[in-house]
């Protein structure tokens, strides 16, 4: 082996394979952490199964879309479970920080971009899973998707972009504070976000003025309306738009913010 | 590394923390290729700051270094690839086996696919893991992480070793099986070893050259033999039976020299007439009405060493609050930089 010593290339292997390699451990940890992946799931599915069932007398209000309460809030759950996404990937990666795994990461040839891109790729799978789960859930307590199932396809697909960008913001945390339970503490603030939007009734039926105003502000409002709209309308271009904005708008922001957290946090010479 | 040039060369070099003391004051050395060199120091010395310096996890304040003939500023990516490095927690996922750990370090070290599982299988036997090889980390002892951390740091071969207090909490069995693995890498297949310590007997039994550090400053270096025959004298190590009374053996110890304090309230003095003298230490004792709880007399260690060039034993001696913890190391944002 002597002869060997030193033989590998500084610049070590390509981005792709990077990304490959830490995705590939991302995604191993999370299927092994089943509690993980099971419990923040079940959160958002009680809340829709009580919320579904006990507040179904707000389908009276005069205004109100005419559909099933259930069908109303099925959006939810998706927002939820991203909210969960941004907390596990977070803590995630928070963990290596705390652990000094991540320095040994450091050691290696490995790219900033390919860390967070891979150290996602768990949050990515959760994502696809449980987006799965709730539409299913969804048919199986009687929802239909108005759009049909090509608007099922873009309504996963909407749900996957919002919860990337929401685990953007959980790897943004977790790069400046190096700190798990700092990406815990913003759960109940995202928590409060989702709760002041238009989750549980239509904008414009919120009677509270100040209220249905944060709704109106409140990005995360358009996010659960674009799902929403493929669940009770069918195809409604300004309401997808707005939501595949926002989210992919988070996308951009939180992983664009979390790529320069992990260039200061990278710090090499 | 540049032909038959050291393979770590210092300079110099400076590390200060924001609103803190220099973690590392101006400190120079050199290692030769194959060398094991033992940096030994308590806690807080400035040993872990400058192993991250010198694996370019952290950027000096001022002073130069290089590492495998690279600079470890301007060439950090030739430094590390030059190197491994088995920093100071075994920093290990839990969730992972030992040869998913060995398999992703060898891929990030750009290892050709078709020898990664070789290069694990055969570090994995290296160290004895082979029937743990693929149970989860989380259920090793810490023996089996250590020596997992030590196989991670050598799956890409490496012509330096940097080894940060790798037997810390380590029971005596798993000690001696890393130093006989180090003494084997640095000695059959001509590794530099940069090993810190705070343990005398491991820098005793393995380096051969001991820099040792106190306060962020080298205050002593040499082959361990050298250094405890340049101290000459025998200790004498008293404990008081009243330790109420430690002022007064204080005060009768220094007919000898400075006592120095320390664990579980002893003075240790230097004898410098020989162990002759320890006679005439338990007549001054005695003469002066002091009942003792112990006594000792040690012959020169690397010890006495520190005692002789900081007046202070090794053994609790430690200034944590000096140094920047090695766990949270990575975590430099912004505010750790340093200036």
């Amino acid at each position: 082996m002597a002869a060997e010593l030193g033989s590998t290339p500084a610049n070590g292997p390509g981005l792709l394979a990077q990304i490959g390699a830490v995705g590939r451990r991302s995604i191993t940890r999370t299927l092994r952490q089943r509690a993980l992946l099971i419990f923040p799931m079940l959160f958002p599915l009680i809340l829709f199964a009580i919320n579904g069932s006990a507040l179904n007398a707000a389908t009276r209000i005069p205004g109100f879309p005419p559909v099933s309460y259930r069908a109303f809030v099925l959006a939810v759950p998706f927002m939820q479970g991203a909210l969960f996404i941004a907390v596990t990937a977070g803590i995630d990666l928070a963990r290596d920080i705390e652990s000094g795994f991540f320095n040994r990461l450091a050691l290696t040839p490995l790219r900033g971009a390919a860390l967070l891109a891979g150290q996602l790729g768990g949050a990515f799978i959760v994502a696809c899973l449980q987006s799965v789960v709730y539409l299913l859930v969804g048919l199986a307590t009687g929802v239909g998707i108005a759009s049909g199932v090509g608007g099922a396809f873009v309504l996963l697909a909407l749900s996957i972009v919002i919860a990337f960008g929401f685990a953007g913001v959980g790897a943004l945390i977790a790069l400046r504070t190096g700190s798990g339970e700092a990406v815990q503490a913003i759960f109940p603030l995202l928590f409060v976000t989702l709760f002041l939007s238009s989750a549980s009734l239509p904008r414009p039926l919120i009677a509270v003025h100040w209220f249905r105003e944060v709704a109106t502000y409140n990005p995360a409002s358009y996010m659960i309306e674009g799902i929403r709209s493929l669940v009770i309308t069918g195809w409604d271009g300004r309401a997808l738009a707005l939501g595949f904005g926002f989210g992919l708008a988070l996308v951009i922001v939180s992983l664009g913010l979390a790529s320069g957290a992990m260039r200061n946090r990278l710090v090499r010479t | 590394m540049t032909a038959a040039g050291p393979a770590i060369v210092v300079e110099q070099l400076v590390r200060e923390y924001r609103k803190g003391p220099r973690a590392v004051d101006g400190i120079d050395l050199t290692v030769s290729p194959g060398e094991i060199y033992g940096f030994l120091g308590p806690n807080g010395a400035g040993k872990s700051t400058t192993v991250l310096m010198l694996t370019t996890l952290l950027p000096p304040t001022s002073g130069r270094a290089s590492v495998g003939g690279y600079d470890i500023v301007r060439d950090g990516s030739h430094v590390r690839a030059s190197i491994g490095a088995a920093l100071q927690e075994a920093a290990l996922d839990a969730i992972l086996t030992g040869r998913e750990h060995l398999l992703l370090q060898a891929t990030l070290q750009g290892i050709p696919k078709a020898t990664r599982a070789r290069r694990a299988q055969e570090l994995l036997e290296r160290v004895g893991l082979t029937e743990a090889a693929d149970r989860r980390v989380g259920g090793y002892s810490g023996g089996m992480k250590r020596r997992l951390d030590l196989a991670l740091a050598l799956v890409h071969s490496p012509r330096i070793l940097f080894l940060d207090e790798p037997t810390t909490g380590l029971d005596l069995q798993s000690r001696t099986a890393l130093w006989s693995e180090v003494a084997r890498l640095a000695h059959d297949e001509g590794m530099t070893v940069f090993l810190t310590t705070q343990y005398l007997e491991e820098a005793d039994a393995l380096a051969d050259r001991v820099g040792i550090i106190d306060h962020g400053k080298i205050v002593a270096e040499d082959t361990p033999a050298k250094l405890k025959a340049e101290i000459g004298n025998p200790t004498v190590e008293v404990v008081p039976a009243d330790l109420s009374r430690a002022e007064e053996f204080a005060q009768a110890l220094s007919a000898f020299g400075s006592p120095a304090r320390g664990g579980r309230g002893s003075l240790t003095v230097q004898l410098p007439g020989g162990e002759a003298q320890l006679a005439d230490v338990v007549r001054v004792l005695d003469a002066a009405g002091l009942h003792v709880a112990s006594l000792h007399l040690h012959q020169p260690s690397l010890d006495d060493v520190f005692l002789a060039k900081t007046g202070r034993k090794l053994e609790g001696s430690a200034e944590d609050e000096n140094e920047e913890p090695a766990a949270a190391a990575p975590a430099r944002g912004r505010r750790r930089r340093g200036r």
